[in-house]
């Protein structure tokens, strides 16, 4: 039974209210301070890919944030209700935070119309910053599971 | 809005000032701002983050269109940050190899590389 449940329509102007809660709830579960930071982009980047999955391909749909107290973990779970490839980009090259440079290599992304990062970084920097990272079918959707370390 | 945005000229390059958050939601603001220098002919620009307490890669793309644009006319883009919180994503992005990043506005204007 996750401590907090967040429940938000998949706009933009949200994303910082999810941020603001994780790192409260952080805090609370005796994260340590210099993580906090960590925290607040990692569920920030989680929450930001899952709007944008839903202006996509799920108008209308909420997004979920489950956090949990663990005792000795504190653990996000961000819910979207898109199709399971949604991160075509890290899907096909596996993407480990180590191909990220050319990812963005500058000459190569085209034109300055065309998106400016390609699909599946924002959880390329989940993964260079979380440890304890899973991504799992949500069936539907996906859900990105972080945990950190907690002191109580 | 949690951005703030200010313009200066310093000689050839144009300062950018960005105070607060840029992610998802305030990143377009300064997407539009970078567009608006660009198309006026401003090449050569020097985004100061120090005022930045957030970024997202969200906020990450917009630099990273801003730096296409100015290389497009042959400019130059650079950061002003110092900040460990901020340079973090930087690191991990690989994106330290893109962007020059200086220490200080003034060093920064100065800088030919």
């Amino acid at each position: 039974m996750p401590t907090v449940e967040l429940r938000f329509s998949a706009l933009p102007a949200h994303v910082r209210t999810a941020r603001l809660v994780a790192a409260a709830l952080a805090r609370r579960a005796g994260v340590d301070e210099d993580s906090i930071d960590e925290v607040k982009l990692a569920v920030g980047e989680a929450c930001a890919r899952a709007v944008s999955i839903h202006e996509a391909y799920a108008k209308g749909a909420e997004v979920l944030v489950e956090l949990t107290d663990d005792e000795k973990r504190f653990v996000v779970a961000v819910r979207d209700r898109g199709p399971r490839d949604a991160d075509t980009a890290v899907a096909a090259t596996g993407a480990p935070v180590a191909d990220v440079p050319d990812l963005v290599d500058v000459e190569s992304l085209g034109l300055p119309e065309a998106p400016d990062m390609p699909p599946g970084f924002g959880l390329a920097i989940i993964a260079g910053l979380v440890d304890d990272l899973e991504v799992l079918s949500g069936d539907p959707g996906t859900v990105v599971r972080m945990a950190w370390s907690a002191t109580p | 809005m949690d951005l703030s945005l200010s313009t200066r000229t310093e000689g050839d390059r144009t300062v950018v000032v960005v105070g607060g958050e840029i992610d998802v939601y305030t990143a377009p603001k300064l997407r539009e701002q970078l567009i608006d220098l660009v198309s006026s002919g401003a090449y050569h620009l020097v985004v100061d983050m120090e005022n930045v307490d957030f970024l997202d890669s969200t906020g990450l793309g917009v630099l990273v269109g801003g730096l296409k644009r100015v290389r497009a006319h042959d400019g130059s883009l650079r950061l002003v940050c110092t900040q460990e919180r901020i340079l973090k994503i930087f690191r991990i992005t690989g994106l330290t190899k893109v962007f020059p990043i200086h220490a200080s506005v003034e060093e920064a204007v100065k800088a030919t590389d």
